[in-house]
């Protein structure tokens, strides 16, 4: 259906185009005025006149549909009926009367909820022939008036730039509608989890068990929503894998931009880069398939219990994938040295390794902390491989051979499966949602603050 | 300066020194160290990239060639109903078929697990089979049908038939027990010797039914392993069996209540192919028991078996039985997704891209965009999951599971890329061609859309595909929507049906328990790493061909 009305506003809006040239070429036929802009840019215009508004209409029309229909449906339903529930059975029964509208019957609904089908089915009849109707006349209507405006003096090309700049500035806003979107929908379902659950004991309560369901009537039923240990082992996987990552990541950099030829350059960055580009869902299979089994055998060989979701297998896979993140902004940064802190420094007649360690490091170090910054927040928000690899039960523990969870992986496993936004258990994954939002802002600010701070030194 | 000073001063800049010998050696040595640092980092991230490849095509290549079994079925005319062909009994043919090859079998019982070695998906093929050549009813085809996950691992040589079932530790405790001459061998069984007091205190009524049998049989057991009593006593006796022997004893004499009687115990499957053999192996319990092997080596030596390429990895739907599972619904549920997302972000991001660089003032609103550019490429993509579920699935009411959603989110997370290298590719276009534009007479938007885009047009494209190789590898957002549901079947495909996609596919694999979807997993990465690499040469490609220097 949906389809067919974008077809055919296409239709409209393409023999709009055609029209308005036609209409623009017999126009400029025999006047004595040359017309202001070129034909095409006549049907443009109509095209423009004709598709935008009616598309824009579609697009709204179709978004608050199905809302406003639920909403009749809720309020049509019989009082007596939905006084007695509350809001999560309310959804439960209106997608009840959802899946018999759509004919799949299991057992024998209530009387009033096949009418209500009936009812919801006749609605989305109604509402999206009128789409239909509605859409068609706008886009003739608008087909009809801009081609009215055809005239040799008419400013087609201006109106067309106007538009195309209008669309331009509407793009260029999603981007700011995407941040606000996240921003909004985080706050708006963490405000109804703190509803639920204290703040304080989000941010300080040390026992985590959101799985475990929370019976009715129960009025301390929020002792299972403390983050810390969450938070705590989210910490200790990134720390685990910066500590794999820098050392290595800054070494390679080291050599690639001091020591290395040209041509080792040329392969062995590319081959760095490729570590960058496997998706994390694949390392998050190598650590189950490979790292975690033969961190269990070598910890086995020398007396050590590692468990097979180990902190430390995700955390060194985790390394592993920012290996090249940190060497690339390591490299960045110093190369951004000047020339001339080099060639002093081997004039005083210091070695390479000197010059490294004792010039090029501190003078870079901005740079590389700024790297080093925004690998850690990449690490905190990166899902698959802790999801894979890491543990599930929130533990808080100092021991990297034990399991741990992490926030990237309780957003995951409170959410799947479960879209019902009624319970604390699916709130909590956007409290989670909106800390790790938060705190990779934070750092991401911090880090690129640094790195700007220290360009402005030498530029 | 005084003299000590300068004195002082050659002194130490005496190079020839040994003093300042050895000083230059451990600078240039501390410098090597250095060198040697970077060498290792480096190959140690080269290795372990190396190992990660080596790893997943080890694994992996198995799951690209299928065992096979090749049935010769019969089709008679009177099976099928010429307008319900699909409702034949296509679970009869393909057993019938299959015991062709054991006309000894005639148990039911055993012919139940004889059947177990062909895939239970073989039905199903048999049915598609005739479906699409119902010309072939009334002749015989041969069909080659997938052997069940066990024996496809087992011919790939992935499992063994054998399995290793105690570590060292129990076989030195059990070598203590033969040393004591307490096993002993007997028509080619092994049992344990055990004196066991048959206590009257445990028989309550003298009822043997309300006995505690175990009890009696633990602790008469426990004479030889006084320490580790009850764990050794279940593991080494078969323990039903042992306490059967007992009440089988008491039964027939019941004059031994009371008294203390030696017994031979039969011992655990592990343990009695130690006592036997000398090796701790037994039948791997994937398989029921050994009769399997035998049967399936029918199979082989009758030259039944086959090892095609595992078309069906592309052209099947998800599955519970690895040997049938397939990425095809996958394929398209990331095909779909992938395009939304380029339909959106394509577009969207060069508009936004052009409206930055070309057209719009320096202000605070713009200043604003870019921040929220570069914010948003530093977003966790969880988040962005995040902000799908509660805003296009619960608050717009779109489909769940659906890659119009996933679409739609991972072009947001894509945008800015596309509008990074858009911008990029803009400016890399010389003013000289814009001023010349504008000095024939053409407007602002036609410098743009007739100059200025068309020769950035390469670079857009790269970014573009670099994006959307991004896009096509994640996952997180994805399994927020619900794009992991399964679907076995590839009839109802869109925009929004629910849907796989590629990497959902290979998390929910890794996850599934068969030892087949660990292969199966591998290759699924496999395909996934090879679109990406094309979609990164191509974008190289592109790069390489287009870019100018001007």
């Amino acid at each position: 259906m949906v389809v067919y009305l974008f077809l055919l506003l296409l239709a409209i809006a393409s023999s709009g185009f055609l029209l308005g040239r036609f209409k623009a070429r017999a126009a400029g036929v025999g006047q004595d005025v040359k017309m202001h802009s070129l034909d095409g840019y006549h049907g443009w215009f109509v095209a423009a006149w004709a598709g935008i508004p009616a598309v824009l209409l579609t697009l709204l029309w179709l978004l608050f549909q199905g809302p406003v229909i639920d909403w009749l449906l809720v309020g049509s339903l019989p009082a007596n009926k939905v006084q007695a529930i509350d809001g999560g059975k309310l959804q439960l029964l209106v997608s009840q009367i959802k899946s018999v509208a759509a004919g799949n019957i299991f057992s024998q609904p209530e009387p009033f909820v096949v009418e209500a089908a009936e009812r919801y089915n006749r609605w989305k009849d109604i509402a999206s022939w009128s789409l239909f109707a509605v859409a068609t006349v706008l886009a003739l209507v608008g087909l009809l008036v801009a081609r009215s405006r055809i005239s040799p003096r008419f400013r087609a090309r201006n109106g067309v730039e106007t538009i195309m700049s209008g669309l331009m500035i509407a793009c260029s806003v999603i981007a700011i509608l995407t941040t606000l979107g996240i921003v909004v929908s985080l706050l708006y379902e963490t405000l109804r989890f703190f509803d639920r659950v204290s703040v304080v004991e989000f941010f300080t309560g040390l026992n985590w068990e959101p799985q475990i369901p929370i019976r009715e009537g129960q009025v301390t039923a929020g002792g299972a929503f403390g983050a810390l240990p969450v938070f705590w082992g989210t910490m200790m996987i990134a720390l685990i894998a910066m500590l794999v990552a820098t050392p290595i990541g800054l070494f390679a950099a080291v050599y690639l931009t001091e020591y290395a030829s040209a041509r080792l350059r040329d392969v062995v960055k590319p081959l760095l880069e490729i570590l960058a580009g496997i998706p994390t869902v694949v390392y998050g299979f190598f650590a189950v398939l490979t790292v975690a089994p033969a961190m269990r055998t070598f910890g086995e060989a020398i007396g050590l219990n590692i468990a097979p979701n180990s902190a430390l297998a995700a955390g060194a896979v985790m390394g592993i994938m920012l290996i090249p993140f940190i060497s690339s902004l390591s490299d960045d940064a110093i190369n951004a040295v000047p020339q001339s802190l080099r060639d002093g420094s081997y004039g005083l007649g210091a070695t390479k390794g000197e010059t490294i360690t004792k010039v090029l490091l501190p003078a870079a170090l901005p740079g590389i902390m700024g790297g080093i910054l925004l690998a850690v927040s990449r690490a905190i928000g990166e899902t698959m491989i802790v999801v894979m690899a890491a543990g599930i039960i929130a533990a808080l523990t100092l021991n990297p051979f034990e399991p741990v969870t992490t926030v990237t992986v309780q957003i995951v496993t409170l959410l799947i499966g479960d879209s019902e936004f009624d319970n604390p258990k699916t709130l909590a994954a956007f409290a989670l949602g909106l800390v790790l939002f938060l705190a990779t802002l934070v750092l991401n600010v911090i880090a690129l603050r640094i790195v700007q701070k220290y360009r402005e030194q030498y530029d | 300066m005084t003299d000590t000073q300068s004195g002082l001063l050659s002194s130490q800049h005496d190079w020839s020194s040994a003093a300042a010998r050895k000083r230059v050696k451990r600078r240039y040595a501390a410098d090597r160290r250095l060198q040697f640092y970077g060498i290792g980092a480096i190959a140690l991230s080269i290795l372990l990239l190396g190992v990660l490849f080596s790893s997943l095509m080890f694994t992996g290549y198995v799951a690209f060639y299928t065992t096979k079994v090749a049935l010769e079925v019969p089709f008679a005319a009177d099976q099928f109903d010429k307008d319900k062909l699909g409702d034949a009994n296509y679970r009869g043919i393909a057993k019938t078929a299959f015991l062709t090859y054991f006309p000894e079998v005639t148990s039911r019982a055993e012919q139940r697990n004889l059947v177990k070695i062909m895939s239970s998906g073989a039905p199903y093929i048999i049915r598609d089979f005739v479906v699409a050549n119902p010309d072939r009813i009334g002749s015989t085809v041969t069909i080659q049908v997938p052997v069940s996950d066990p024996f496809d691992q087992l011919y790939k040589g992935v499992i063994p038939r054998y399995i290793d079932a105690l570590g060292q530790d129990r076989i030195a405790l059990f070598e203590k027990l033969q040393r004591r001459n307490v096993i002993k061998i007997e028509g080619g069984k092994a049992f344990a010797a055990t004196d066991i007091f048959v206590n009257p205190a445990e028989i309550p009524d003298g009822d043997i039914t309300k006995a505690d049998l175990h009890g009696m049989v633990r602790e008469g057991f426990a004479a030889y392993y006084p320490k580790q009593t009850s764990r050794a006593y279940q593991e080494i006796l078969a323990e039903d069996a042992s306490t059967q022997v007992l009440r089988a004893k008491i039964e027939a004499e019941p004059g031994i209540v009371g008294k203390t009687v030696t017994l031979m115990l039969p011992l655990a499957p592990a343990y009695d192919e130690l006592a036997r053999t000398g090796a701790s192996k037994i039948v791997n319990p994937r398989f029921g028991d050994k009769a399997e092997f035998v049967w399936f080596d029918k199979l082989i030596s009758a030259g039944a078996i086959s090892t095609p390429f595992t078309w069906e990895l592309f052209t099947n739907a998800d599955s519970r039985y690895p040997e049938l599972a397939g990425l095809a619904g996958a394929l398209s549920g990331s095909f779909f997704a992938l395009l939304v997302c380029f339909l959106l972000s394509f577009p969207i991001g060069i508009a936004t891209a052009v409206y930055l660089e070309e057209f719009a003032p320096k202000n605070k609103w713009t200043d604003l965009v870019e921040v929220n550019i570069n914010n948003l490429a530093a977003v966790p993509s969880v988040v962005f999951g995040l902000l799908g579920l509660a805003l296009f699935i619960n608050t717009f009411g779109l489909p769940r599971s659906a890659p119009l959603v996933g679409g739609m989110v991972l072009a947001l997370m894509t945008l800015p890329t596309i509008i990074v290298a858009t911008r990029a590719a803009l400016k890399g276009v010389p003013p000289s061609i814009r001023e010349a534009a504008l000095g024939v007479g053409a407007s602002k938007h036609q410098v743009m859309l007739h100059h200025v885009i068309p020769l950035s047009l390469p670079g857009i494209l790269t970014g573009t595909i670099i994006g959307l190789a991004q896009a096509l590898g994640e996952t997180a957002p994805l399994l927020l929507i619900g794009m992991n549901a399964f679907i076995p079947s590839i009839e109802n495909m869109g925009l929004t049906q629910p849907a796989m996609a590629l990497p959902t596919q290979i998390f929910s694999w890794a996850d599934s328990p068969e030892r087949g979807f660990v292969s199966r997993t591998s290759a699924a990465i496999m395909v996934l790493l090879g679109f990406l690499v094309i979609m990164n040469i191509l974008a190289v490609y592109l790069r390489r061909k287009f870019e100018r220097k001007w």
